[in-house]
């Protein structure tokens, strides 16, 4: 009972206090919604954008890819010669090796006739390097010549092209080169590339006529059966030449996320706009706050005349800090859910909202108006029963 | 008799150095358990202070103050706030806390009473307020509250919790002559019951007779008793 007491009496004279003045509970309120909505879309393209950077390379079947040194990123890759990556063959844990070549090409819009970049990814379509069922289930079809697979999440920039496949539309060009779009599959745009399409490793020649097989942008290596990837790894390190980086899946992964989070500003852009979204909510929470201590000012010094003791006030002001966090969350959240199914419905991009993002941002707004009270408290001081009466 | 209230020689200024300002001199004063004493004259004659310091609202430093055997010239923050706890104390304005019910303001007194539970607190508020004739106004806010009304549940919120002294500033000032007499006599009636001392400031001739002695202050001398 009193420990309960506690908190529990300064928490409901705080909701008291809060509930009575309605006009300013709502406006305390969007203050801290609005902070919530800043943060939760700040860490919703953040994370989009990662997801997607890596959305390619996660989609690769393989154990260890190489890359060469200067490429900063998968989509302005630096070609490395083929020969260097038949080289790992000689590792005898190595069972096979595909080179990937990539490449930004504009593709025509079949009704509109307007052109906009897409990545072509070419490759041996026997290799099965990605790992998806409708690329798996087309490779016959890929062997063909002049013909490709359009990437179904692409941007709708480039036109309904499952509408127009199935009134047999399905002639386009692709860097100036007519091609066939012989099916569909599902990848997912990135912030490099508005759309996908993948091609046999003849046909990205053709489509690029300034390629040529020997120069490639990527190599993706399988090894047998219960190789160790990472003593694998270590060998051909030696091996290779000192131009080459070797990635495991993951370090794959992590490099393709970091040059988005670093060398490329947007994943700064996203963190600063997080913490302007915290520090604009601290200061409207903190101006609450403030104002309100300074309205019951009377009313505090008045119950210091009765007896109750300081540390009463700062649990109160904490308690009404905690209120507006939970009661800013609450709509800040549900406005999020809807504008994350409006950016995944409207701008293709991934914005799925995690358990642990709602966690994170909770966590957030809680602390913006936790330092947001410890700011406001020094206020208490003016409530001084005998400077009042 | 015993002795709740015991001043000896109590100096008070505000201010330091070239401009200090002596608001009390020598004042030396005992109230006996179950007393009614007025403190009246002119403004700035020091009543407001000198009831302040026996609230253990305000530090003095010279003299000696006493209270329920409490010394509270030059004591801690704690001490002053036990006594605060002991004193039911009535102010000019009504100062009730306006988003809360006539009975939850009462009930702010019970609440650092830790031995009490809900229901009880509740209860023994709303007998008070039944008490001070406003049985029927228990879940309105002060908006919604006569002057005398409000001043009323004051005093209801200074009894509950049944403290030994009431210490009342001017509690008449922003009242009418009837409501004003009917809240002092009430407070007097209440008091009487429980013993309670009561130390009353006012300069508000027209309550003086509920007193059982008036001190007159001037320029921070008792003049009279």
């Amino acid at each position: 009972m009193n420990k309960l007491a506690w908190f529990y009496f300064p928490a409901r004279l705080a909701w008291r206090q809060l509930v009575f003045d309605r006009t300013k509970l709502v406006a305390a309120i969007c203050g801290v919604l609005f902070a919530c909505v800043l943060v939760f879309m700040q860490l919703g393209f953040k994370d989009s954008l990662y997801a997607s950077a890596a959305s390619a390379p996660v989609k690769l079947d393989g154990d260890l890819f190489l890359m060469h040194k200067q490429s900063e990123a998968m989509w302005r890759p630096i070609q490395f010669k083929r020969s260097e990556l038949m080289r790992v063959l000689g590792n005898p844990a190595v069972a096979e090796a595909y080179p990937l070549y990539l490449g930004l090409a504009p593709f025509k819009n079949i009704k509109t006739r307007v052109k906009r970049t897409l990545m072509v990814y070419g490759f041996d379509p026997d290799s099965l390097i990605f790992n998806v069922d409708e690329i798996k289930s087309k490779r016959v079809e890929l062997r063909l010549k002049d013909t490709v697979l359009f990437d179904e999440y692409s941007r709708p920039e480039f036109g309904p092209i499952r509408q127009l496949l199935e009134t047999g539309q399905n002639v386009t060009e692709i860097n100036d080169y007519k091609v066939n779009i012989v099916g569909l599959f599902r990848l997912g745009v990135s912030f490099a590339a508005d759309g996908n399409v993948v091609t046999s490793d003849l046909n990205f020649m053709r489509i690029f006529p300034k390629r040529n097989h020997g120069d490639i942008d990527m190599g993706v290596i399988r090894l047998h059966p219960g190789a160790s990837i990472k003593q694998v790894e270590a060998e051909l390190k030696n091996q290779l030449s000192e131009f080459i980086n070797i990635f495991s899946y993951e370090e794959l992964l992590k490099y393709e996320k970091d040059y988005w989070a670093n060398t490329a500003p947007i994943g700064f852009i996203f963190g600063f706009g997080t913490v302007m979204g915290w520090v604009v909510g601290l200061v409207i929470v903190y101006q609450i706050l403030f104002t309100d201590i300074a309205n019951h000012r009377n009313e505090f010094a008045t119950l210091k005349a009765m007896g109750y003791e300081h540390s009463y006030f700062i649990r109160l002001v904490f308690a009404s800090a905690f209120f507006l966090a939970i009661l800013g969350f609450i709509p800040g959240y549900l406005l999020s859910l809807g504008l994350y199914h409006l950016a995944e419905s409207q701008m293709y991009m991934p914005m799925p909202m995690l358990l642990s993002k709602m966690i994170t941002v909770f966590m957030f707004i809680l602390s913006m108006c936790v330092v947001a009270g410890l700011l406001a408290i020094r206020k208490l001081k003016d409530a001084n029963p005998a400077d009042m009466f | 008799m015993s002795t709740v209230i015991d001043v000896a020689h109590l100096d008070f200024s505000f201010g330091s150095g070239a401009l200090t300002q002596p608001v009390l001199k020598d004042i030396t004063l005992s109230i006996q358990k179950g007393e009614i004493v007025l403190i009246t004259g002119p403004s700035g004659s020091g009543k407001t202070t000198f009831l302040t310091i026996i609230g253990g609202l305000r530090q003095a430093f010279h003299g000696s103050v006493n209270v329920l055997d409490q010394q509270l010239i030059n004591s801690s923050e704690q001490v002053k706030v036990k006594a605060r706890q002991q004193i039911g104390y009535i102010f000019q304005q009504h100062n009730l806390l306006k988003s809360l019910t006539a009975l939850q303001n009462v009930s702010m007194t019970l609440e650092m009473n830790n031995m009490l539970t809900e229901q009880q607190r509740c209860d023994r508020s709303a007998e008070i307020l039944i008490a001070v004739g406003l049985g029927d106004r228990l879940n309105y806010k002060p908006g919604q509250l006569s002057g005398g009304q409000l001043q009323r549940v004051s005093i209801a919120r200074a009894l509950v919790g049944q403290p030994k002294i009431v210490l009342a500033d001017e509690p008449t000032a922003s009242l009418d002559k009837q409501s004003g007499y009917e809240a002092v006599s009430l407070l007097k009636r209440l008091a009487k019951e429980s013993q309670t001392t009561i130390l009353l400031v006012t300069h508000d001739y027209r309550i003086l007779d509920i007193a059982d002695r008036v001190v007159e202050l001037e320029d921070g001398v008792i003049k009279k008793i």
